[in-house]
């Protein structure tokens, strides 16, 4: 069992039927995870995934590791309390759009910006799946479902931001169409110790089909992709296009420009195409490429990784903090402690005594 | 110092409680109280009161903060009903607990804080004088503790409000010297606090002093008291609140267990000094997670009792209401996880810093579903020690979420505690499973416990969640034969705790007019009760109930002997409604939901009324 050069795809695959609909995007995610863990070296039995509620936190049944299903929404806050009792387990969490960034985004918030070891998978497929097609906090503006009968009123959230912002050493994007790019984040995912934010754009083909066709789209998939590689300029459309940072008018943002075609490293109007730098401490820009896409029309969408920073985690921080405390007031002594503050004795001779 | 020459008066019991200004001190001048009188030999037990305002403006009502202390040459199990003495620092102070004082109690009064517009923060008129309706029924000592005060730390370089912060020290030397009592505890204590400030203690001792030389000299107290030494069973003993005594608990339960305790909790009154306890002992392994909110705390407990830990999360009231969905994911996935209820006033946010039992049928029934969680309750403060060891034995050894029920009364009262011997205490087995060929994550034993593989053993791999599932396989199955089945299995293996809990103690008679049911921190009054109904010959008894949920096994047979059955509670009647629905017999409630614990002299009398002529 703990010879993980022999783990397979196969050992982690569980016996029951998988039950989500056929053709939605979460059957290649869990294709995908199950491809990638063999992979990493880590025994079988370390691991262990924690999900909320909704079609995409039924994973955990599918795979043949250690699984909690827990409540809507909660996953983070159960895989924290695995991750801190025991840090030798690679702890995954596996959250929906609804269970992770609505009900549950208050956890997510707290688990990013504490940077424990979690490698958390969002799925997104901007709907409730589970509850039969609601919009959910990840859904267009305007977008008509069974509870926006006029449209959504709602402005929709930018997960990858979202974590960003949150204080995320490590945030990426990927679609659960791409299975090959999915595997390449899902590795580095684990490779990071921290909380690993993904967002996974997910097809939901019951209840909001073709969400993200476009970056699917023949026609369209070239102009809508920003593939990130570290240490390359932000280039995409075949190399014609690519981003550069503006900084006309009073703040800095991200344009778009063709590129000059004798050098793919500045744009025809000479400026210096943005190169892609997601171990920067500062995580200013990354917040800027996540918005491209998602939360700036015009331009495409980030796929990758955005941010990696190694900063040390919570459980890291908290075992240190218990070994200093050891090795400062000594191993605790219950009996010590039950007797440290001020006792009285009393003696049946005291007694006797009187006053 | 001057020797005593006033004449001295000897009483069992007192009870003094020091009421000031949120400001003036009154939490530390009750304990150093409380402590001189334990370190003396007497039985003590205390009660502190808060405002609910952290700093609500100097003098008005709402900043009334005070400390009662009962200490007697008997063993008491209450911090008195009524106030023997009643130091008052201020209009506002004197106001708001004047009604406490028994007929010919001593009144103490710092003269100079009845200034005009105190009077009128406290809702006085600015030249009403306060005292004159009260004059024949209470012993009034005016003094003027400020000026004495100052005069005492004339000379020194310090701030006029440094010195004047003192003030309640000459008030603990003045009731010292009324009462006899040494001055060397507190100036150890000052010693070990002050040391190295050498202001503070010198302006510190210098008032403490001038209080008791001020008794000892002047004409206006006629004579001094003493309250010998209580009978107490030999043994090392400290003070302990029960916030502190739980906390140990847990720490203790961990080491029975052989597991390390892992605590998730949100800060919440009067619950936050559990997890601030704990977190001082991380040289015990101990790990406190100060979670984002109530259900994160019972998330993180819940994780850690999935990969092995013992797992706790501490609140109150407004807490459980959020943490209940995750304590439904505890029953159905059938993990030990200690969920402590330290109770207070509701509903919503209620009384915060008052005490109540109100919670019992929340924790009993506050989920959806068939959702059984076994319930224990401490009793006192020192008890929560063992309440605490019990709540995590019955989790570990039955494999199920345990709340276990305090409040505010007994977090934050103390009374002295006979320190445990280790070695007596069982230890607490786990149902910790890492063979292969025997696993099913829902395989029972005979308590229907299930197995306990934890994340990282070879071979075990299992999910669990909060779907129905069948039994041994824990397969995901929503079937209707499984649903019923599952949720009698559930139903049964709580009601099975109750099979191997030791017989009930009956205090008192064991057959007779009237039994006393209670739980909680009734206990010292009831008992107290008890005792007096029994020195006057009345044929009573007294059950008080550790465990809630299941009932032990022989209640209904000892209420057989009893003509009538009384349950007091701090509540509307909640214990009472689940006992009258389970036994169908008439059992009696004694009910009140004022903030306060019960009197004795109410439960005494209401318990005659029922008895009528013996
Ligand atoms: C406390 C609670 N509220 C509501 C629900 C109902 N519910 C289940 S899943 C879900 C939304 C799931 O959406 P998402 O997280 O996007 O998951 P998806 O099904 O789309 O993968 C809702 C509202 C629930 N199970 N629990
Ligand atoms: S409803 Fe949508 S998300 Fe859920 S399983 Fe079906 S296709 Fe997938
Ligand atoms: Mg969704």
């Amino acid at each position: 069992m703990t010879q993980t050069q022999e783990l397979t795809k196969a050992d982690f695959v569980s016996e029951g039927d998988v039950k989500w609909c056929p053709g939605c995007g979460d059957y290649a995610i869990l294709s995908s995870v199950q491809t990638v863990l063999p992979t990493l070296g880590i025994p079988k039995e370390k691991f262990c995934f924690v999900s909320g509620i909704g079609c995409s936190s039924r994973f955990p049944y599918y795979m043949d590791t250690y699984g909690f299903h827990t409540i809507h929404g909660r996953a983070p806050t159960v895989a924290s309390g695995v991750k801190m009792a025991n840090p030798d387990l690679s702890v995954w969490v596996v959250t929906g759009d609804g269970d992770g960034l609505s009900i549950g985004a208050n956890h997510t918030v707290h688990m990013i910006r504490r940077n424990m070891d979690l490698k958390v998978l969002l799925f997104n497929n901007r709907i409730y799946g589970l509850t039969k097609g609601q919009y959910s906090p990840t859904s267009e503006k305007g977008k008509v479902t069974k509870t926006s009968v006029y449209g959504s009123i709602d402005n929709p959230l930018n997960p990858v931001a979202f974590a960003i912002a949150s204080g995320a050493t490590f945030a990426a994007r990927t679609n659960a169409a791409n299975p090959k790019h999915m595997q390449e984040i899902l590795k580095a995912a684990a490779d990071h110790k921290g909380t690993a934010f993904v967002e996974i754009l997910q097809n939901c083909n019951i209840f909001n089909d073709g969400a993200f066709a476009k970056y699917l789209d023949k026609e369209t998939k070239a102009e809508e992709n920003l593939i990130l590689e570290e240490g390359k300029p932000l280039l995409f459309n075949n190399d014609t296009q690519g981003i550069v940072m503006s900084l006309e008018g009073s703040h800095p943002r991200l344009i778009v420009e063709e590129v000059n075609t004798t050098d793919t490293s500045v744009s025809i109007t000479g400026k210096k195409f943005l190169v892609h730098d997601p171990k920067n401490e500062d995580h200013t820009l990354s917040y800027l490429i996540s918005q491209l896409g998602v939360s700036l029309e015009g331009t495409p969408t980030a796929m990758g990784v955005l941010r990696a920073v190694r900063k040390p985690t919570y459980d890291e921080v908290l075992y240190e903090q218990e070994a200093q405390a050891k090795a400062q007031r000594g191993v605790g002594i219950l009996k010590k402690l039950i007797y440290s503050s001020d006792t009285w004795t009393v003696t049946e001779e005291s007694q006797a005594a009187g006053v | 110092m001057v020797t005593q020459e006033k004449p001295k008066e000897t009483l069992s019991s007192v009870t003094i409680r020091f009421v000031g200004d949120s400001g003036d001190g009154m939490q530390l001048t009750g304990t150093q109280f409380t402590n001189t009188s334990a370190l003396f030999g007497n039985d003590t037990s205390t009660y502190p009161n808060f405002p609910a305002e952290i700093r609500a403006p100097q003098g008005t009502l709402a900043g009334v903060s005070g400390f009662q202390i009962h200490f007697s040459s008997n063993n008491i199990h209450t911090a008195g009903d009524h106030l023997d003495v009643l130091v008052a620092m201020n209009p506002a102070a004197f106001k708001t607990n004047i009604n406490d004082l028994r007929q010919n109690g001593i009144l103490i009064i710092n003269e100079d804080a009845f200034s005009a517009s105190n009077l009128k923060k406290a809702g006085f008129k600015e030249d009403e004088d306060v005292f004159s309706r009260y004059l024949n029924k209470f012993r009034i000592y005016k003094v003027p503790i400020t000026k004495m005060t100052l005069g005492a730390l004339d000379g020194l370089d310090m701030m006029a409000k440094a010195k004047e912060r003192c003030k309640n020290m000459f008030a603990l030397g003045l009731t010292y010297w009324i009462y006899s009592r040494s001055l060397d505890p507190t100036l150890e204590w000052l010693e070990s606090k002050f040391g190295k400030k050498p202001d503070l203690f010198e302006s510190n001792v210098r008032a403490l002093k001038a209080g008791y030389n001020y008794g000892n000299t002047t004409e206006i107290f006629q004579n001094t008291y003493e309250v010998p030494k209580a009978k107490i069973v030999p043994g090392v003993y400290r003070n302990i609140t029960g916030n502190q005594a739980i906390s140990l608990g847990f720490v203790a339960a961990s080491e029975l267990v052989g597991k390390t305790l892992f605590i998730g909790s949100y800060p919440i009154t009067p619950a936050t000094e559990i997890l601030q306890e704990l977190s001082m002992y991380k040289n015990f392994g101990v790990k406190t997670f100060q979670a984002e909110d109530e259900i994160a705390g019972i998330g993180s407990a819940i994780g850690a009792a999935f990969a092995g830990q013992l797992a706790i999360t501490t609140t109150s009231g407004p807490g459980i209401a959020l943490k209940s969905e995750f304590m439904n994911l505890a029953v159905i996935t059938e993990l030990p996880v200690v969920i402590a209820d330290i109770q207070r006033g509701g509903p919503s946010t209620g009384l915060p810093t008052k005490t109540e039992q109100t919670d019992l049928l929340q924790v009993l029934y506050g989920r959806n579903g068939e959702s059984p969680i076994p319930v224990v309750a401490a009793r006192s403060p020192s008890d929560c020690f063992l309440a605490a060891i019990e709540a995590c034995r019955i989790a570990i050894e039955y494999m199920t979420p345990v709340v276990i029920l305090s409040d505010t009364q007994i977090a934050i009262g103390s009374e002295p505690w006979k320190l445990p011997d280790l070695e007596t205490l069982k230890p607490i087995h786990t149902r910790i499973h890492e063979d292969i060929d025997t696993f099913a994550p829902y395989r029972r034993n005979d308590d229907l416990a299930r197995q306990w593989a934890l994340p990282g053993t070879p071979g075990c791999e299992h999910t669990i969640g909060g779907l129905e599932k069948e039994n041994i396989t824990g397969k995901v199955n929503l079937s209707a034969e499984v649903h019923e089945e599952m949720v009698k299995i559930r139903a049964a293996k709580v009601k099975g705790i109750a099979d191997k809990l030791p017989p009930l103690e009956v205090y008192g008679e064991q057959s007779g007019d009237l039994l006393f049911l209670g739980w909680g921190s009734t206990y010292g009054a009831i008992r107290t009760a008890a005792d007096e109904l029994l020195a006057s010959g009345y044929k009573v008894g007294q059950v008080h109930l550790r465990h809630i949920n299941p009932l032990p096994n022989d209640l209904g047979e000892i209420f057989s002997r009893f003509k009538h059955i009384v349950v007091p509670e701090l509540n509307s009647g909640q214990l009472l409604m689940i006992l009258r629905a389970k036994f169908l017999i008439d059992i009696k409630g004694i009910n009140q939901v004022n903030t306060k614990p019960f009197a004795v002299s109410d439960l005494v009398s209401r318990a005659k009324e029922l008895i009528g002529d013996k």
